[in-house]
């Protein structure tokens, strides 16, 4: 990328409407589709990809592997933590908050990358 | 009592219905708590407040599966749809696949399949509807499908487009709150009964003396291996005690296998077992992403940040929901085996707190879990109704005129109506967990691929789709009008998830690569629009 001296922005709101002082020449390239602009977008999406599938990974591992271990030993399937049996105890219970938690982290760790594509693309 | 509670719910529900603004109207402008209810509301089915109480009362752990993947497919659906979908500003599947890949072939290919998944998926909401009015009305099953699919769809013809944001709300608080408190009392009544055992390893015994009313000739299995055959419309007293009798030709798991995972749901084998319980995870998994009447509810949100907010509080909503069919199933084991016997296991929900608790406690609560009932199947199937006809009547009938759409309406309803009057015998839940299936095999493979693959053309999502789809398709009208099956072609027919949505995703991938002179060539905007964040508004 060219030096360019980075220009000092205030931003009150990012509203569509608002004057852009700095940002023009990124954005420039995104929207040209130039070689640039191109590997940005390839990079956003593979980190956006890498990030959704390491959480699929983490549901396919924390839920995926219940059958198998069931399977494989029934001992386990059979235990009674707080007096339930542990397979309804997972599934019936436990599954829930699990599933809703790795939603929220990937929000959190989505929304991250995108605040920094953004910034990246504002100041340059 | 419950008659006159169903028939006031019932004008109600209508008029609630009736109450309806065109959902265009309703604008982008939604918050992502009230699109989340919105979305859950219409979601949660038949399937989900009947069918999965049924279906546990019945094999016990194994379909745990099925709520845990209902629920789980919307985390699919948060990482890798959600947001970039509602930036394509697609307004159903056939609009992503014209925007994203530029074919009107393609684009009629996906509006036959959003049919085809609309009408497998209407038939267990009419399946649902017929069993409740059979259940609380004491009519016919055939009376009920009749009476609310043709409501169903005079409501879609001529009331207009779609329930506004806040009924559809309102209904998902309505079917919380409908086995929510029921359920407060029915285990308040356990513990007061002295925790009666949900599996006794010498075989479930009747809590009450109860009188079963046997709708068609049965031979019952005695635990000490006797039978005894049973006339049709007989009825036979148990005392309190009594060991409960198998019913020849009804599956029901009983002591550890409902109990404990790895039942003999498919006839045996452990492989087998596993195989079926992976298929249905990977079926309800990524299913969840190709339901017609579910995309449509993410073009109501502001942006792609809104649309994961969405995403995420309905997975938090659903999962709460999910929590209480399974306790309605597990209770249903000591105070209604007689539906192990006559095989009317999706009618636990409703039959539970009138058998449990007595006198008007009971028949309140019976008549909370009625609305709520008709809830599910009125909210759901007026939304597929919709999200068929609607497609129906711009791709492929007419332009999409509001005479058009009527008449789209009226060919939509009559489908599924004839289909679900034959399929009396199958469980509400897993009619759904096949329709996941060709969701999961046609539509996941093109939304995920084309979405996050540059490298994807017309021509390899139409093979995919054609392929993936096609094939599950005749799985699941094998398993519907079929033969019965035995051994493994009756799970990989049964269950085809497993190897159809690979399938789908290899030759999508195959033909993408050898026609890859034909990748649109602006790809690159297109993915930078379905990315870039919000806020640079690119």
């Amino acid at each position: 990328m060219p030096p360019e001296p980075p220009k000092r922005v205030r931003v009150v709101l990012v509203d569509a409407a608002a004057p852009r002082g700095g940002g023009d020449h990124t954005r420039a390239e995104l929207e040209e589709q130039t070689g640039i602009g191109e590997a940005l977008v390839k990079g956003l999406v593979r980190t956006q990809l890498a990030l959704a599938l390491r959480c699929a990974a983490v549901v396919a591992v924390g839920l995926g592997s219940l059958p198998l271990l069931f399977a494989i030993a029934p001992a386990v399937a059979g235990t009674r933590p707080f007096g339930v049996v542990l397979p309804w105890l997972l599934l019936g219970v436990a599954a829930y908050p699990f599933l809703f938690g790795v939603g929220w982290a990937y929000v959190h760790l989505v929304e991250r990358t995108e605040r920094d594509f953004t910034d990246l693309v504002e100041k340059h | 009592m419950v008659t006159v509670a169903t028939v006031v719910i019932g004008t109600y529900g209508l008029r609630v219905a009736r109450t309806t603004s065109d959902f265009l109207v309703a604008s982008r402008e939604v918050s992502p708590a009230w699109n989340a209810a919105a979305i859950s509301g219409e979601y949660l089915s038949a399937a989900s407040f009947l069918g999965v109480a049924g279906l546990v009362l019945k094999q016990g752990v194994d379909v745990l599966w099925y709520p845990v993947g209902f629920a789980a497919g919307y985390l699919a659906l948060l990482l890798f749809v959600a947001a970039p979908l509602r930036r394509s500003r697609a307004f159903t599947l056939p609009d992503f696949c014209e925007l994203r890949l530029g074919s009107v072939r393609l684009r009629k290919l996906a509006t036959l399949f959003v049919i085809m998944i609309g009408w497998l998926y209407l038939v267990p909401q009419l399946q649902g509807a017929g069993l409740t009015m059979q259940t609380v009305a004491g009519g016919r099953y055939q009376v009920g499908v009749l009476l609310v699919g043709c409501v169903v769809v005079a409501n879609v013809a001529l009331g207009g487009m779609r329930s506004i944001t806040f009924v559809q709300a309102f209904q998902y608080w309505l079917k919380l709150t409908a086995l929510a408190v029921p359920i407060i009392f029915l285990v308040l009544h356990w513990q007061a009964d002295g925790r009666p055992p949900l599996a006794p390893p010498s075989g479930a015994t009747f809590a009450h003396s109860t009188t079963v009313v046997f709708d068609h000739a049965a031979t019952l299995v005695r635990p000490d291996g006797s039978t005894v055959d049973v006339p049709a419309h007989a009825s036979m007293d148990f005392p309190a005690g009594t060991p409960i009798p198998q019913v020849r030709g009804v599956e029901s798991s009983s002591g550890a296998n409902w109990l404990l995972p790895g039942s003999t749901e498919t006839g045996g084998g452990r492989d087998r077992g596993l195989f079926a319980a992976y298929s249905l995870i990977l079926a309800t998994f990524l299913g969840t992403m190709g339901l017609p009447h579910v995309l449509v509810r993410f073009y109501t949100n502001r942006d792609g940040a809104a649309a994961r907010r969405t995403t995420l509080v309905v997975l938090g909503l659903v999962g709460l929901f999910y929590l209480l069919p399974t306790l309605y199933g597990v209770l249903g084991r000591v105070y209604t085996p007689q539906l192990l016997m006559t095989g009317d296991t999706d009618a636990v929900v409703l039959v539970l707190p009138g058998a449990a608790l007595s006198g008007l406690t009971g028949q309140l609560l019976g008549a909370l879990v009625a609305a709520g009932a008709f809830a599910a199947f009125l909210s759901t199937s007026s939304g597929l109704l919709t999200s068929v006809a609607g497609v129906l009547s711009t791709d492929l009938l007419g332009r999409g005129s509001v005479r058009d759409f009527r008449v789209s309406a009226v060919l939509a309803g009559l489908v599924p109506l004839v289909l679900a009057l034959r399929a009396g015998g199958l469980d509400v839940s897993q009619v759904v967990g096949l329709a996941f299936a060709v969701a999961a095999s046609s539509f996941c493979p093109l939304l995920v691929l084309g979405i996050w693959w540059r490298g994807l053309t017309a021509m390899g999502a139409a093979a995919g789709v054609t392929l993936g789809g096609g094939i599950s398709l005749a799985a699941v009208i094998t398993t519907v009008v079929g033969p019965p099956l035995t051994g493994w072609p009756a799970v990989l027919i049964g269950q085809p998830a497993a190897w159809t949505v690979p399938l789908a995703f290899l030759v999508m991938v195959s033909v993408s690569l050898a026609t890859r002179r034909r990748v649109p060539v602006n790809v690159g905007l297109t993915m930078l629009r379905l990315h870039a964040p919000d806020p640079l508004r690119l």
